[in-house]
């Protein structure tokens, strides 16, 4: 019998397939349906955030933090705030912390719900995405209410937030929060117990704890492997020093881990909600050094130096002192922070944006090496991809 | 919270003697700058020192400063998740020197030594796939260098009657406006071209 030649296959897997989650264009060589090597080629959305920051005033960066993880927009405002707060040495009003801590965890529902229906579209289930997208249209009423818009909010701002809460809205937040566990319950009765889900996703993907530190992986892609790190304990910030609320870890690290991690911080970030609606003070929402923080409306109408301090701040912006921070949270893809450089003027000198998913992304060979391809569809969908804070 | 740091940061630049060039904790923050040869031999000491367990790269970015004769600052942020501790490494370069790769210290180093270098052209030896990584496919320069001009040189466009995407210099409308917001009450200096009599700007 003549001996035959085998030749892998080199593939291109997007960067338009359906489970790409956007712009995803991987070059994978096959050997027959397992994968050999897999090379992510991203950098298709760069939009050059960190070089436009470098030429815009502090506060005009920060609607560029909304377009990086577009999915839960304001947990990375939160991170430029804190950095620029920290640089300025500032403090930021009580009533302030406790908005943002409820919509930064209003912000993990919208980005966990998003991934979890996600992906199960990929490894075929449909009906969690139908009704996931029910529940996040009614958070984005939330953030449409707030900020006057659904998705790019900018609405934490150094030295608070922009704008107290109108009124109604926490009641009407307490009311949605009843309803959405009762809506995790359902989605976990579609999924957990689901054999394909499982067939798809146990034991696939799996990441051991000495790994997922070297090749910097965090958030639920951390815990999933059985490690309790979570920011919010570790290095709370804001007002999470006195929220009581647990980190859900994995046992094994794969992708079924890590999708039951998510749902348990759903619930757990219900908890925190609540909480924060039950504690909320009353006060002021953003600093009132009018060097930072704008003046009141009203006040512009008849104070000079109101009216100044308002067009000083709407066309300089503040001088932030020089110095470097390195400053991190918890954001619901895992650790997103800001390497913020300041010279002493106006802008910021350099401001590198650490994303999660750049380095998920990066360990896709790793983590999908001698899988299967429709594994690698099970491995992307769990690691949580966005492009627009991969690409930046 | 900062004398621990600063004990740890005295700590390791007792053990790194050689290494170690400047300590500091600002913003309770550790910082030290170190020799560019031998960071990698930091770093796995970083990695490994019972003291110090800091083993994750959590990020690896490039600073430009034109005006220095090293105009890179490469810097290299670590956590340690056994103590809850962060540090930030430091070292300088310039556009050709090769800084060592710390690829075999911790794996997640590799792609953002690749960003460092197409963002801003600086060089890891050892780096086994040292690309392009964030910029187009045969991209020219390294934008986020600060002679770099912010609009970039190319634009590119689909054109209907080549049916394929060109590549065309940039040219807008109107410029990028750049203001200069510095207030002549805080000190800013005008210099007129020129003016000969003004005094040498190296003296001031």
């Amino acid at each position: 019998m003549a001996a035959t030649e085998i030749k892998n296959l080199t593939m291109n897997f997007g960067p338009q397939h359906p489970a790409a989650h956007g712009v995803l264009r991987l070059v994978v060589e096959m050997d027959g349906e397992v994968i050999e090597r897999a090379d992510p080629h991203v950098g298709l959305l760069h939009r050059g955030t960190e070089k436009l920051i470098e030429h815009k005033t502090y506060l005009q960066a920060v609607p560029y933090f909304d377009r990086l993880d577009y999915v839960a927009p304001m947990s990375q405002e939160h991170a430029f705030a804190l950095a620029v707060e920290k640089l300025l040495g500032i403090d930021v009003p009580e009533r302030a912390q406790y908005i943002r801590v409820l919509f930064a965890e209003i912000s993990r529902l919208l980005n966990h719900i998003l991934n979890i229906s996600t992906f199960a579209l990929d490894v075929g289930a449909m009906t969690p995405f139908l009704w996931g997208f029910e529940e996040r249209e009614k958070m984005m009423e939330f953030y449409e209410r707030v900020s006057g818009a659904r998705l790019h909010s900018a609405y934490f701002r150094p030295g608070g937030v922009h704008l107290d809460m109108p009124a109604g809205l926490a009641a009407d937040i307490g009311g949605f929060c009843d309803g959405f566990l009762r809506f995790v319950d359902d989605m976990e009765g579609l999924l957990t117990d689901n054999r394909i889900y499982r067939q798809r996703t146990v034991d696939i993907g799996i990441i051991s704890p000495d790994d997922a530190c070297d090749w910097g992986l965090s958030g639920p892609m951390l815990r999933g492997s059985g490690l309790a790190w979570d920011l919010r304990k570790a290095q709370p910030y804001d007002v999470y020093d006195r929220m009581d609320f647990d980190i859900p870890v994995g046992k094994n690290g794969d992708c079924f881990d890590r999708y039951l991690v998510r749902v348990e911080e759903m619930r757990q970030s219900i908890r925190i909600i609540r909480q924060c609606l039950a504690d909320m003070p009353k006060g002021p929402v953003k600093t009132e050094d009018y060097k930072i923080s704008p003046p009141s409306r009203v006040d512009m109408k008849s104070s000079m130096e109101a009216l100044i301090h308002h067009f000083k701040l709407y066309t300089e912006g503040y001088h932030v002192p020089a110095g470097e921070t390195y400053t991190a949270v918890e954001a619901p893809k895992g650790e997103f922070g800001v390497y913020l450089v300041s010279d002493g003027s106006n802008k910021p000198y350099r401001c590198k944006i650490r994303a999660p998913g750049f380095a998920f992304m990066q360990a896709t060979e790793f983590m999908t090496k001698g899988h299967m391809l429709a594994d690698l569809v099970a491995i992307v969908g769990s690691m949580d991809i966005v492009f627009g804070e991969v690409d930046r | 919270m900062n004398e621990a740091l600063t004990e740890l940061g005295g700590y390791i630049s007792e053990e790194l003697q050689k290494e170690v060039l400047e300590m500091s904790v600002e913003h309770d923050e550790l910082m030290l700058v170190v020799n560019a040869s031998g960071i990698a031999r930091v770093l796995a000491f970083l990695r490994d020192d019972a003291n110090c367990l800091f083993k994750q790269l959590v990020d690896l970015c490039g600073v430009d400063y034109p005006e220095r004769e090293q105009r890179f600052d490469v810097v290299y942020n670590l956590l340690s998740l056994r103590h809850n501790h962060r540090i930030r490494v430091k070292i300088r370069t310039d556009e050709v020197a090769p800084v060592p790769s710390v690829i075999e210290v911790f794996s997640s180093a590799g792609w953002y030594e690749r960003e460092a270098w197409d963002l801003f052209g600086i060089l890891f030896s050892d780096n086994p796939d040292l690309r392009r990584i964030l910029t187009d496919y045969g991209f020219e320069g390294h934008p986020l260098r600060k002679d770099f001009p912010l609009t970039g040189y190319v634009e590119v466009r689909y054109d209907e009657t080549q049916k394929r995407v060109v590549y065309e210099p940039v040219s807008l409308v109107q410029d990028f406006r750049n203001f200069d917001f510095m207030s002549p009450w805080e000190g800013a200096q005008y210099i007129l071209p020129g003016d000969d009599k003004a005094e040498n700007g190296d003296s001031a």
